[in-house]
């Protein structure tokens, strides 16, 4: 199967700074669902901005193939269009925004970079109906602005709802389970569960192995110091869970 | 006429030329019968100028008495300067002070009206005639300083609403035009009142009588359009006891590379428990990346709210002109009187904006809003000029004044200056003030959601501007948010 996502020897550094980011190798294929763990400071987070293509961060060395085309090349929006989708760790609130209305905005943009006709009001409010049927989740948050006074809670469930509305091919879910009771956890975890896909690559980074008791990887990788150190299957989580991050990380 | 006024043409009855010249006196012998003739005043200012206009217009004697007195008055006054505004000298003499559309016959319907014109108006998207109809808007569009066309008159004379031209008024209702004229804002209140008080070219006039609710927005659309003609509109808006009304007030100009100058006044009255809401998109030439060109937007409107719980509510969406010099306000005079203020002021590339409100509480139990959104981008300058006064006798006297402004990038200015002056001690007055930046991460994270670095930015402007937007009639609400995005083009990135 050809890949989705191909990363060769990544190197990537905050603007002005080292690289965080010291030779990332890794292939992802549509439907697999990749975990990334590891320490804080590791360059978890650093990974998922430069996949999403946040601004302060400076790539320099290797390259990142997503359906074969140079992602590197194309601007944040554009990766976004194209179905690279990023579920904040800490998602941004915006004032006097309306969350239908941003999602809608969102899911348009999408539409017309594909072709694909723009949903008018009530067939937008039909997928809406639909996704939230699918995840579960009450429909008071989409009558609130973006983010605005939600709960940590809230903010991770409008994450995976703005996920399942916009239907990326490539999901990274950066620190998702951060913050969540057990119950929130299980709420968010069904709802990715449940937008997994055969045409739909989903890589999870976290720091905890909790989150993989809930959403069972193809892969897990562990990253330390700016590198893949290990790699195995979903049963490499469980292993890690006893004997910890400490000896993979100076090991490689 | 039928719904179509031209008001002040080139080829007016000779009669009105003949009382017109009886009512004048000397400055008539001078030739101005030819110089009726000609469609524009020669540029430069003085009291033949005044005459001139007048005479154009074929005004009475009192109003041509009115503006030489103001006339004279502008004379000893000089322009303010407290205004923190960076404004090169202004040569009055240099501007024309009356200009009209060239036409040889007026027209009978829309199907008459120059069609360059309508194309005009279609691309700046002004409802007129079926369209006007099917917003359900009235428009009594402003082309320089005549009137071209006013539409959906019989319908609103049927509720004994009268909505015409100024110069209309002046000759079909004198009565209340002298009554009211100059009884909100006096002549001499500013230099630019006093200059529009002399040489105002045209506007808009509203009556709407006892107990009537007038059953649609009125709108008029300003649009300057001849090199180098000052504009000088005077809008004079009364709500009779317990009526109410809702206007829409929304400017547009093409390109040009001249500094003009506009100068208007608007004048609200409303009488015992009358409502007026009053809302403008101002979105006049703003002068280029360089600061060239682009309208001087001088100002003076205010209310007053006469009689006991009388309402006024000013909206604005300012996002045009090169300077914008302006204090919508309000006089509670009423007990129980209600003023408001809602306001988006942008500033982008060199433009500059010193803009707010005046609440003055006469009245007893009177009580007033103001909300204020300033959006500065580029090296634009954005200040806030507020002043809430409780007067001695305003006993119960309430007051809220909320202020954001939202800084795009990092070479722009935002600025508050609020003046709080309270007489009475069971006054409550209220102010907060907050300024931001607008934040990568939320531009990051729209973008991230698939939205163009432009959209992103007019999402999250709206955003903020949305407490003010939503005071704004529905139609106006969205040619706002437009203007918006397109005001704030080449911000970012």
């Amino acid at each position: 199967m050809t890949n989705l996502l191909e990363i060769r020897d990544l190197r990537a550094r905050i603007v002005g700074g080292r690289d965080i980011l010291k030779g990332i190798d890794l292939d992802v294929a549509p439907g697999e669902v990749h975990a990334i763990m590891g320490p804080n400071g590791a360059g978890k987070s650093t990974l998922s901005s430069v996949l999403a293509g946040k601004p302060g961060y400076e790539v320099t060395g290797g390259s990142i193939l997503y359906q074969g085309r140079d992602l590197l090349a194309l601007p944040a929006d554009e990766r976004a269009r194209e179905g690279v989708f990023l579920a904040f760790q800490y998602p941004v609130e915006i004032p006097g925004v309306n969350n239908m209305y941003f999602l809608r905005a969102a899911l348009n943009a999408g539409r017309r970079q594909r072709g694909v006709p723009e949903l008018d009001a009530a067939q937008f409010l039909k997928a809406v109906r639909d996704k939230l049927k699918l995840l579960d989740i009450s429909d008071d948050l989409l009558r609130r602005a973006v983010n605005v006074g939600f709960s940590g809670g809230e903010k991770k469930r409008n994450e995976i709802f703005q996920m399942a509305m916009l239907e990326p091919k490539l999901a990274i879910l950066d620190e998702t389970d951060s913050g969540l009771d057990i119950d929130a956890l299980r709420v968010v975890s069904d709802g990715v569960n449940r937008l997994r896909d055969p045409n739909r690559a989903i890589v999870l980074i976290t720091h905890y192995q909790r989150l993989l008791d809930y959403i069972v990887p193809d892969h897990v990788h562990v990253l330390s110091d700016g590198r893949i150190v290990a790699s195995g299957d979903k049963t490499f989580a469980a292993e890690l869970e006893r004997t910890g991050y400490a000896h993979l990380g100076s090991a490689a | 006429m039928s719904d179509l006024a031209m008001t002040e043409r080139a080829d007016a009855p000779p009669d009105t030329l003949d009382g017109l010249i009886k009512g004048t006196g000397d400055g008539y012998k001078y030739g101005f019968v030819t110089d009726i003739e000609a469609d524009e005043a020669p540029p430069g200012l003085d009291e033949g100028t005044v005459r001139f206009i007048s005479a154009k217009k074929g005004e009475p004697a009192w109003l041509l008495e009115w503006r030489l007195k103001a006339f004279h008055r502008w004379q000893r006054m000089a322009p303010p300067d407290w205004a923190k505004l960076n404004i090169a000298p202004i040569d009055y003499q240099a501007s024309t002070y009356y200009s009209a559309p060239k036409a040889n016959s007026g027209p009978k319907s829309l199907d008459e009206v120059d069609p360059e014109l309508l194309k005009t108006y279609e691309k700046l998207g002004i409802p007129l005639g079926e369209r006007a109809a099917l917003a359900g808007v009235a428009v009594d569009a402003v082309f320089d300083s005549v009137s071209v066309a006013t539409t959906y008159k019989d319908k609103l004379a049927d509720l004994g609403i009268i909505f015409c031209s100024f110069g209309e008024a002046v000759r079909e209702h004198p009565d209340l035009v002298r009554r009211y004229l100059g009884s909100v804002v006096p002549q001499g209140d500013n230099f630019f009142a006093a200059l529009n008080s002399a040489v105002f070219s045209d506007g808009s006039f509203v009556y709407v009588p006892p107990g009537v609710r007038c059953p649609m927005e009125l709108s008029t659309y300003f649009r300057i359009n001849a090199a180098k003609s000052g504009q000088f509109e005077r809008t004079l808006l009364i709500a009779d006891k317990g009526a109410y009304v809702s206007y829409l007030e929304g400017c547009t100009a093409p390109q040009r590379d001249e500094n003009q100058l506009h100068a208007a006044v608007v004048e609200l009255v409303a009488l015992e428990d009358a409502e007026i809401k009053y809302a403008t998109v101002q979105n006049w030439y703003p002068g280029d990346e360089n600061g060239k060109g682009g309208i001087y937007n001088f100002v003076t409107k205010r209310g007053a709210c006469r009689g006991d719980r009388a309402k006024i509510s000013w909206a604005q969406v300012e996002t045009g002109s090169a300077i914008t010099w302006k204090y919508p306000s309000c006089l509670l005079e009423g007990d129980g009187s209600v003023g408001a203020f809602y306001s988006v002021a942008i500033t982008n590339n060199l433009q500059q904006a010193d803009t707010g409100t005046k609440m003055i509480h006469i009245g007893r139990d009177t009580s007033s809003t103001i909300i204020s959104k300033g959006i500065s981008a580029g090296r634009g300058q954005n200040t806030y000029r507020g002043q809430v006064k409780v007067m001695p006798r305003a006993e119960g006297a309430r007051n809220y004044t909320q202020c954001d402004s939202l800084l795009i990038g990092k070479k722009c200015g935002a600025h508050t200056v609020p003046y709080i002056e309270v007489r009475h001690p069971s006054a409550k007055v209220e102010h907060e003030a907050t300024t931001s930046k607008i934040s990568e991460d939320q531009m990051f994270y729209c973008q991230q959601r698939g939205l163009t670095q432009e959209d992103a930015l007019s999402l999250i402007v709206n955003g903020f501007c949305k407490e003010v937007l939503k005071e704004l009639p529905m139609e106006f609400a969205v040619e706002a948010q437009k203007l918006l995005a397109v005001s704030l083009e080449g911000s970012v990135g």
